[in-house]
């Protein structure tokens, strides 16, 4: 598969912090991809750095096979940003055909796509509603529609369901399957880890301006696997014998094991069965993207970094 | 179609669509002439009646000194300044023993309310010319001389004419001075009006989170230009509906001129103020000022100074309305911060009228000069002098650098606001200083 984003040694300093500080990776076409990170690790800067809202300090972007060229490129990129808002006293319908023709789409493709996805989100009767008059889902969701609107190759969605009810995001979830089906790039920028473990192919994960993780969610758990396995017995005899292995938890009759190294869950069956214990289940237990996220940001200055001092 | 053109029309329309543009733009020309109109009807109504003793020592202000209808002179007995009152007058006027060597004698006016300066001026004319009719009598004209010398008195009226490149052209300070102060005045005015609704505007874009959005399709720089163009665009829709409106009441005001007085005006003017058959037969009093009204009227150059207004009043507007969008963009929820952002932007607009309103009067002071060239205060200072006539006042050489300099004025201001404003609508929380802005403006890329 070809990628369709490139980055190449991304560098955006401040006056006060290294927002963004020597970051590369890439984006598969047609994939969901997920950027993780605490608040003020940069992200928001990378995202923006990618759409053309600023300038690299130094490195490039490849966008799409060549370099990224943010005037011409730009209509191929639907970004919906985390601070997002809408013109309050403009009717829906005008709202979304005026953002649509400022993606470059004429006046009639507007009209017809933006009828389609109306209907498909059955919001066909808000068209003369104003903005003000929405609740804050259903103004996410009309967000939502003008973000997709222009069928861009990289869709940029920060943080996408706050504030939707879980009908709803179940509805926006769908909706970015089907456009990732339809080969359509998405960038998904949360703080949510059962979303990303739920939607996410790929992940990277930023903190204090530098990647300290990439790779497929499945990669990213098994790096991070403390060889833990949980085993469920008929019955718990009062004195078990580890051998290979140690016993860190206990709940009724399943017990939660580490296995030790030079060890394997071979291993650990074998004396179980030798001291004849029935087993009922034996699996794998990997960690949490949320448990990964947590040991990997806490203990460093991730929540301190937005106040540090002007003439660091 | 092009972006910024879209970012226009939408800022365009949905202001002029709006019920308050509609308004405004019938309501305030209306205001206007019912503003002049009452003030002028209470400059005549309100004018203070008074009743006049006189205690004359001399004796011969009696049958001098003439009434009129709010100054009534009266010679009774037996009244001082401890009884005029009582006896029903407002003031009493004591005229000392005459005393030929002395040049100005004083005259004492006693009153229970101050005297306004309209009326004070009044009495002490008339005091004046009874004086002087008392002289002339002196010196051995009789009364029947002098009353018939004031009934075929002239008054002689001034017709000011300035050179003009080998040619003279009739002038008349008093219309430069009221086109002058009351196109600057406009120009002050709309500054404030349309520079705070670009203010406005950018404020909404940033606390409503839909700058970012924004953004990701269009440069910061189509946003903000897009605005102010657009508004720009309202501010001047708004003001040629007023010249319709203005030039539509007066005509339709015209209607109700008999028409006999009509056609003397006309012929007033193909003879240029004289009636044929040698005075024979005088145009009547109404057609004579209207006739006078449209002349005076037709002494200014009315192209050069409309093309000027427009030109001022655009350039002026996209000099200050891209430093009002500045302060938009860096503004957070608080509204208080706007003002005091603002303060450095509205002092000039508002020193600048100080100086305008000097200009109006001596329109070649250096200071009216210097003022009128500089781009800060050139839009309302420069209309000032223009109505004073182009080239006689200003030279063509200042219009040249006046109009250059704020044509490079306006596209400076544009394009340092576009470096704060870039960074300005995507900051939120923090307040930022004077020192950060001027970081944001003047740094590379």
């Amino acid at each position: 598969m070809s990628q369709i984003l490139q980055l190449q040694n991304l560098k955006k300093y401040y006056a006060t912090q290294k927002a963004v500080d020597d970051i590369s990776f890439s984006i598969e076409q047609g994939s969901i991809f997920g950027l993780l990170g605490p608040n003020g690790a940069g992200k928001t800067t990378l995202l923006r750095m990618i759409t053309g809202i600023f300038f690299p300090d130094s490195g490039h972007i490849q966008f799409d096979g060549k370099e990224f060229d943010p005037m011409n490129d730009i209509i191929k990129i639907g970004y919906m940003p985390e601070e997002r808002g809408l013109y309050k006293k403009m009717k829906i319908g005008d709202q979304a055909l005026y953002l649509a023709q400022l993606k470059g789409l004429s006046k009639s493709e507007a009209m017809s796509k933006i009828k389609f996805w109306f209907k498909r989100l059955e919001m066909e009767s808000w068209w003369n509603k104003k903005v003000e008059d929405l609740s804050k889902g259903m103004s996410q969701k009309l967000q939502f529609v003008t973000t997709v609107l222009h069928e861009p190759k990289l869709i940029i969605l920060d943080e996408p369901f706050s504030g939707l009810d879980p009908v709803n995001a179940n509805l926006i979830k769908d909706e970015i399957y089907g456009l990732a089906q339809r080969g359509s790039t998405i960038i998904f920028s949360t703080h949510r880890m059962e979303q990303v473990e739920e939607i996410c192919d790929h992940i990277v994960l930023v903190n204090l301006g530098k990647k300290i993780l990439d790779g497929t969610v499945q990669d990213v758990k098994q790096q991070f696997k403390e060889n833990k396995f949980a085993v469920k017995l008929a019955e718990i005899p009062a004195q078990i014998n580890p051998q290979g292995f140690e016993i860190t938890d206990q709940k009724a009759n399943e017990l939660t094991i580490r296995i030790k190294e030079g060890f394997s869950g071979n291993d650990v069956l074998r004396s179980l069965l030798n001291a004849n214990l029935t087993i009922e289940a034996f699996h794998e237990i990997l960690p949490s993207l949320n448990e990964i996220f947590i040991g990997l940001v806490e203990g460093t200055k991730a929540t301190t970094r937005a106040f540090q001092p002007l003439n660091d | 179609m092009n972006k910024t053109l879209l970012i226009i029309q939408r800022e365009y329309l949905t202001r002029v669509k709006n019920r308050r543009f509609v308004l405004t733009t019938i309501l305030m020309p209306l205001l206007i002439v019912l503003f002049i109109s009452g003030a002028t009807y209470f400059s005549i109504k309100g004018k203070e009646n008074h009743k006049i003793a006189v205690v004359d020592a001399n004796g011969f202000f009696k049958g001098n000194l003439k009434s009129s209808k709010d100054l009534v002179f009266e010679f009774p007995e037996g009244v001082d300044t401890t009884n005029y009152l009582q006896k029903g007058y407002t003031d009493i006027l004591i005229i000392p023993k005459f005393n030929a060597s002395e040049k100005k004698p004083n005259y004492i006016i006693r009153s229970q309310k101050r005297i306004g300066l309209g009326s004070e001026g009044g009495i002490s004319d008339r005091v004046n010319a009874a004086l002087e009719d008392h002289l002339l009598q002196e010196a051995g004209i009789n009364k029947s001389q002098l009353d018939s010398i004031h009934n075929q008195s002239q008054t002689a009226e001034l017709k000011a004419v300035e050179e003009n490149g080998g040619s003279v052209q009739e002038s008349n300070a008093g219309l430069s001075y009221g086109i002058g102060f009351g196109s600057g005045m406009l120009i002050y005015i709309t500054m404030f009006i349309y520079g705070a609704m670009v203010m406005r505007g950018v404020m909404e874009e940033k606390t409503n989170r839909i700058a970012e959005v924004m953004v990701s399709s269009v440069k910061p720089f189509q946003l903000m230009s897009g605005k102010i163009i657009g508004i720009g665009a309202v501010g001047l829709t708004q003001f040629l509906m007023w010249v319709v409106l203005i030039i539509g009441l007066s005509t339709a005001a015209q209607a109700f001129i008999p028409h006999d007085v009509m056609a003397q005006v006309q012929t007033l003017q193909q003879t240029n103020g004289q009636m044929p058959g040698g005075g024979m037969v005088q145009a009547g009093d109404a057609a004579q000022k209207i006739y006078k009204m449209q002349h005076t009227f037709s002494t200014a150059n009315w192209p050069v100074i409309i093309g000027c207004f427009i030109f001022y009043f655009l350039g002026g507007y996209l000099f200050y309305a891209a430093l009002f969008a500045a302060v938009g963009s860096v503004v957070n929820e608080d509204p208080q911060d706007a003002q005091s952002l603002m303060l450095p932007i509205t002092m000039p607009i508002i020193f600048s009228f100080i100086i305008m309103s000097n200009a109006v009067q001596d329109p070649n002071t250096p200071m009216a000069i210097w003022a009128s060239i500089i781009p800060f205060s050139s839009p309302m200072v420069m209309m000032a002098r223009v109505a004073y006539g182009i080239p006689g006042t200003v030279t063509y050489v200042q219009l040249a650098a006046s109009m250059l300099s704020l044509i490079g004025g306006f596209l400076f201001t544009t394009w340092l606001s576009g470096k704060i404003y870039r960074t300005g609508i995507l900051m939120y929380g923090k307040k930022v200083s004077w020192k950060e802005m001027f970081k944001w403006a003047f740094r590379k890329n």
